[in-house]
């Protein structure tokens, strides 16, 4: 067997197991029936297809040049025929007993339910188009190669949030019959969607817009702004429900950035401040069970940040001493602490136990009950731009330049003068501070607290938005949200996938960007 | 000899406040252990099998320590996939078992369904550790920082959900095996058969374990490694090899680990890995990470600390039902180690102090 032969036949092993991966844990059978496209082709296909044309780009890049065309053609033709025989093979095996997405009515779509000889076909040539447009990628000239790229993308995007899309343009332009229909997208829209991406990607005219003097940028970048925070009140209450949550990460990724991406603290229980602060508010203006008050709103934050604030300096005080992955294990535990006894029967009179505590009221502003999620948006908004001020101007404060040495290296900032203890005592309790108002926010929002509300997950979460965003950097902080937290919550169909998608993202930017999507520039300050 | 005057002297105020937190944690115990001697509730019998049931929990956690461990002792990176690893073993001795009752083998050759649902676990487990190194360590090993740890929790989320995917999100029941169903008296403690024998396994997969470690050629080249990577280099040992024999080793431990639980508690389900796995990590700082002995002293420690201590303490402290805080308690335990004692039990096994 020649070499090329072997890589053709290694690259097609591959993809076929890489292809099995979604028919396997049921991604492909929840949703073939959901059209990308409508009338030309599913969500399901397109994700066996792009599988296809991503082993292609990767054969292209490897075997340069026209080879790489029929190589990458093989290869895909190959995976598309196996495909369908391994299909068969697990209906004839009958594994619905272990395997529950194993359904013989998913497997035979995957040839959608054609005679095996024609279904083979179908596969075999989808496949090798798939495959070798992807090896066609990375071997044609940059500039067709982009517009390539980008069209693909860009009607990928328009089919994945067509229900965002539609809203939106529903709701800003009037009905557009001709690109959006209630099922989903069709041609002519994908195509405008194409073109778009296209253009999005090729940049015409790139040069000559930064040639322009430097205050039209300005203008650009806030109209871009008003248009985005302006954004809920044009659409609808799923969209402002949706970028309130960003915002409430922005403001706990804001909170942990000064803990982690300043001052070099992992923090893994960071859910414990969030949960103190919505469990003082909802205990300071719920009404009945085991409040204690009944307070406003705004009356009621302020002290749940001041409470949080607290609970961070307590909660930092033990493990001052700790460091590194100890100290992430450290947070974790303590968190965990506080869940389990938020949980218990113990704290149950003073908590509500599992019950939780219901009945918080909406907030209330001179007389206007802040209740639709548009006008909640705007509240959490105002507050993250607030604290991202805050959050800006301790960055570049003194403290925040100890912050920065401390996390570059503890014992020289030690030997510098630096107050180790104060330092950082006062990053557990800034980052406290900005968890606490997001957990008063959000129980405002919510109406109610649960225990099963403050998981690890949450943590979890905002480590990733971090680390996604870029560690250190306050525009990373809102990319990261917004990638982490808003695009599977507009990714609806995924429904229990979200966090398998999750974590193939987070596996994905953390290889493929180390330093997050948008690396804080002092980072590069660092001496090597 | 430790200086108190000398301590006094120097102490911060927060070594103050530490040493008023070991206080109070002491007196804690203290009180509620005298507390709860005063007014007996549970008899000798209730006690030793709280006793034998925190063993028998303990010896999973110490089998998942192991693979933390060993992995720490070398790359010096917390696999926080780990417990999920864990769980695919898990469901492949419950897959396993399943089909041996399907095929009739079960009821007529109980011991050697019991053999493939090891071996099922066993290779399972190996080959979900081996890819983990590949997707989500190989890429990380030279880079420090947060990398491979948030990369492991997305792949753990990977684990978990792929397994919500492909075997449903309810509980999947484990077959019973009337071979050690029912009860055994060993002198006088009456215990389940299935408690005896998860012990008993785990005991011989550790001796397993360390006669690997220190007898063959492999686990003198990782504790080569895992002493000196550099050196270990120059001495022509193949570290990539020896990094995944490293993960093969703890997945299959973790493997055999998840037979176990699914014998224990009688299901599986896709999000069981998690908090064992952290109770696994618990276990392994406790008993020193990177430290093979350490690691399973600290998994029977955590398990008898967590199934004894509701009863030892909470009760006498007058807690209302002390069982709901029996995770807190190993998690007090935990945190209360890595902030007075982060080498652990054993002392930590690092060639270089690090922390």
């Amino acid at each position: 067997m020649t070499s090329h032969a072997r890589a053709v036949l290694s690259n097609a092993m591959a993809m076929l197991a890489t292809c099995c991966f979604p028919v396997l844990v049921g991604l492909f059978g929840q949703f073939t029936n959901k059209a990308l496209i409508l009338g030309v082709i599913d969500i399901g296909h397109a994700m066996l297809l792009g599988i296809a044309l991503g082993f292609g780009v990767a054969l292209g890049r490897e075997q340069r040049g026209a080879r790489s065309l029929a190589m990458a053609a093989c290869s895909g033709a190959l995976a598309g025929a196996g495909l369908l025989l391994l299909a068969n093979l697990a209906q004839a095996a009958n594994l619905r007993w272990m395997l529950v997405s194993m359904n013989p009515a998913v497997l035979r779509q995957i040839a959608f339910r054609l005679p095996d000889l024609e279904g083979t076909a179908l596969l075999a040539i989808s496949g090798a188009l798939a495959s070798g447009l992807g090896a066609m990628l990375v071997n044609l000239p940059r500039l067709p190669s982009r517009a390539l790229a980008g069209a693909l993308g860009g009607v990928v995007l328009a089919g994945l949030l067509r229900e965002l899309l539609a809203n939106m343009l529903n709701g800003l332009a009037g009905t557009d019959d001709w690109a959006f229909n209630y099922d989903g997208l069709l041609p002519a829209g994908a195509l405008a969607a194409a073109v778009l991406g296209a253009l999005a990607c090729v940049q015409p005219g790139k040069a000559r817009y930064q040639a322009l003097p430097s205050i039209v940028h300005r203008v650009v970048s806030l109209a871009v702004l008003i248009f985005i925070i302006a954004l809920p009140a044009l659409t609808n209450d799923f969209v402002a429900q949706v970028m309130m949550m960003v915002c409430l990460y922005i403001l706990m990724g804001m909170g942990l950035n000064i803990e982690l991406g300043l001052a070099g603290l992992v923090d893994l229980g960071f859910v414990a401040f969030f949960a103190v602060g919505a469990y003082t508010v909802a205990m300071l203006t719920a009404s009945g069970g085991v409040s204690l008050m009944q307070l406003n709103f705004f009356v009621a934050l302020p002290i749940a940040i001041l409470i949080s604030a607290v609970s961070g300096f307590v909660f930092g005080l033990p493990v001052l001493k700790v460091r590194g992955d100890y100290l992430a294990i450290a947070t974790l535990g303590l968190g965990e602490i506080i869940r389990v006894l938020i949980l218990s029967d113990m704290m149950k009179p003073l908590l509500g136990g599992a019950q939780g505590i219901v009945n918080v009221p909406k907030p209330e502003l001179f007389g206007l009950v802040l209740g639709t999620p548009t006008r909640l948006f705007y509240l959490t908004a105002m507050m993250a731009g607030l604290a991202g001020y805050c959050a800006w101007r301790l960055q570049h404060s003194g403290l925040g330049r100890r912050w920065l040495a401390v996390r570059e290296d503890e014992d020289v900032a030690q030997a510098l003068g630096i107050n180790l203890v104060q330092v950082k005592l006062s990053a557990y309790t800034m980052g406290a501070a900005f968890a606490g108002l997001a957990g008063g926010i959000f129980a405002g929002m919510v109406g109610s607290v649960f225990p099963q509300g403050f998981q690890l997950l949450i943590s979890i979460n905002v480590l990733a938005i971090l680390v996604v965003g870029g560690i250190g950097s306050l525009p990373g902080v809102v990319i990261g949200a917004a990638a982490l937290i808003g695009a599977p919550e507009v990714l609806r169909d995924l429904g229990e996938y979200r966090y398998l998608i999750y974590g193939l993202v987070v596996i994905a930017v953390v290889r493929l960007k180390p330093d997050g999507l948008s690396p804080a520039a002092i980072r590069h300050r660092e001496v090597p | 000899m430790f200086d108190v005057k000398d301590w006094i002297r120097r102490a911060g105020w927060v070594d103050w406040f530490l040493l008023a937190l070991r206080l109070l944690v002491m007196a804690m115990v203290g009180g509620g252990f005298i507390s709860g001697l005063l007014h007996p509730r549970y008899g000798r019998d209730e006690w030793l099998s709280f006793a034998a049931f925190g063993l028998t929990i303990g010896a999973i956690y110490a089998l998942i320590a192991l693979g933390y461990t060993m992995v720490y002792g070398i790359l010096r990176m917390v696999n926080f996939a780990h417990g999920d690893v864990f769980m695919t073993g898990g469901y492949a001795a419950c897959f396993s078992l399943v089909a041996c009752n399907r095929a009739g083998l079960l009821s007529s050759q109980p011991l050697l369904s019991l053999f493939l649902a090891v071996l099922g676990a066993v290779t399972v487990s190996a080959l979900v550790a081996v890819l983990a190194e590949r997707i989500a360590y190989r890429p990380f090993r030279k880079g420090r920082g947060l990398a491979p740890l948030i990369s492991t929790l997305g792949l753990s989320f990977v684990l978990e959900y792929s397994a919500r995917g492909m075997f449903g999100a309810q509980n999947r029941s484990f077959p019973s095996l009337p071979l050690i169903d029912g009860t055994v008296d060993l002198l006088g403690l009456v215990m389940p058969k299935t408690q005896l024998v998860v012990m008993l396994a785990a005991v011989i997969t550790m001796i397993v374990l360390t006669l690997v470690v220190m007898r063959t050629k492999i686990g003198t080249a990782m504790r080569a490694v895992s002493e000196d990577q550099d050196a270990a280099i120059l001495m022509g040992i193949n570290v990539d090899r020896v990094i995944v024999f490293t993960f093969a080793l703890g997945g299959m431990l973790a493997g055999i680990a998840g037979l176990l639980y699914g014998l224990v508690y009688k299901q599986v389900y896709f999000f069981m890995g998690f908090f064992l796995g952290v109770k696994g990590f618990g276990a392994a700082v406790l008993g020193g990470i990177g430290n093979i002995p350490g690691a399973m002293l600290g998994g029977f420690a955590l398990g008898l600390v967590e199934s004894l201590g509701p009863a030892a303490f909470l009760d006498g402290l007058g807690v209302d039902s002390p069982y709901q805080l029996r995770d807190g308690i190993a998690y007090t335990m935990l945190v209360m180690v890595l902030i007075f004692r982060p080498r652990g039990l054993l002392g930590e096994r690092l060639s270089t102090a690090r922390a």
